[in-house]
């Protein structure tokens, strides 16, 4: 995976902004990630349709098959990402692991925080609540992007992909990323 | 008794006519017994043996297939497996990577805990896949069949998936003595080109 360089730095350096879906993807193709797989969020829907516009994007029908696609994936020699609202964490939990983390297979966990501070349907209050200690008790590393912080957020998770060989995790909030609807 | 039983090659006779015909193909084998199998039978780097993460293993080889559209990918899978990812039959079906076969070995239980039964007996996976989109499907009961079915299948187009009745009798074999990262290591050396 390469180091990421000037796409996103426009964020840093001016005051915070919603940051676009093709930057976001862009920056994800400039660190070497090139494949890509999952299921869809609200919250991630202009970065699918960015990924499906570059024709970059292969839809799964469960998270735990994303999760299984891009372990084969990174088998074959890709760096893979996988794409998922953060219910499909309970869905994916035994492949992560019993598969990656045993394997030491690595994925770029892209995750939606429905549920963050509460304030969403009552279906996602507990999962956006427990997320960071379910994922700190599963030990699969995490961090939440900001606009302020997105290239060391992003330098983290490539950092963190080559030197742990393990799943990890960076949590998009409502509004981080332009979605498909402004 | 079932009318199939007693008639029906092992899981192991099966995979080793199978093993027999292929050479440096990626192979993603199931979790549980059938990992074990393959492993005695004989143990190739381009083996990705399975010890968790039950129902994923077509999920994997997917990705393998996806990732070498120049390789032909296999994946050995069992009835009870199939019927909890059954999801990617659809995905499998819906992409149709030509380069991928998917072999069930049905002994319409969960071997591996005790051979508690599965519903395989009643829902024809071949079919299941056959709808969602496998180009090529077959269900054999003889060691002839699944060697001329799986040579034909060597040669096609895919996804295919060549669905084995077998008997219930699972093979003397231990633990894969691989660890999990050396399997994955080895494995990626192996299907690297």
């Amino acid at each position: 995976m390469r180091r990421l360089s000037a796409g996103v730095s426009q964020y840093a350096r001016g005051k915070p902004s919603v940051i676009e879906s093709d930057v976001f993807v862009q920056t994800m193709q400039d660190m070497g990630v090139n494949f890509f797989t999952g299921v869809p969020d609200s919250i991630l829907g202009g970065i699918i349709a960015e990924l499906m516009n570059r024709r970059l994007y292969t839809p799964a029908v469960r998270e735990d098959e994303a999760v299984g696609m891009a372990a084969g994936a990174y088998m074959a020699g890709k760096t893979p990402a996988v794409l998922m609202q953060n219910s499909g964490l309970g869905t994916s939990l035994n492949a992560l692991i019993s598969l990656n983390m045993i394997y030491q297979q690595p994925c770029i966990l892209i995750i939606s925080w429905r549920g963050q501070g509460g304030k969403d349907a009552p279906e996602h209050l507990v999962m956006g609540e427990v997320m960071p200690q379910l994922l700190d008790t599963i030990k699969i590393p995490h961090r939440t992007l900001t606009e302020k912080t997105v290239i060391e957020d992003f330098r983290w998770v490539a950092e963190t992909f080559m030197k742990q060989r393990i799943p990890v995790a960076l949590f998009i909030t409502k509004g981080v990323v332009k979605g498909l609807h402004p | 008794m079932r009318p199939e039983q007693g008639t029906l090659i092992s899981r192991a006779q099966a995979m080793e006519a199978l093993l027999e015909l292929l050479t440096d193909q990626p192979v993603i084998i199931c979790n549980g017994f059938p990992s074990r199998e393959a492993h005695k039978i004989v143990d190739r780097p381009t083996h990705f043996y399975m010890i968790g993460s039950m129902g994923n293993a077509p999920a994997i080889a997917l990705g393998v297939a996806l990732a070498k559209p120049n390789k032909q990918v296999i994946t050995f899978d069992g009835d009870g497996n199939v019927l909890m990812g059954m999801g990617t039959l659809a995905t499998v079906g819906a992409l149709k990577p030509k380069n991928f076969i998917h072999v069930v070995f049905d002994n319409e239980v969960y071997g591996t805990t005790g051979n508690q039964p599965t519903i395989s007996n009643v829902v024809p996976l071949e079919k299941v896949a056959k709808s969602a989109g496998y180009v090529n499907v077959e269900r054999v009961l003889d060691r002839d069949d699944l060697v001329y079915e799986f040579k034909d299948m060597l040669k096609k187009d895919g996804p295919s998936m060549l669905l084995i009745k077998v008997n219930e009798f699972v093979e003397d074999a231990g633990r894969v003595l691989h660890d999990p990262p050396d399997i994955t290591r080895r494995f990626m050396k192996a299907i690297v080109g």
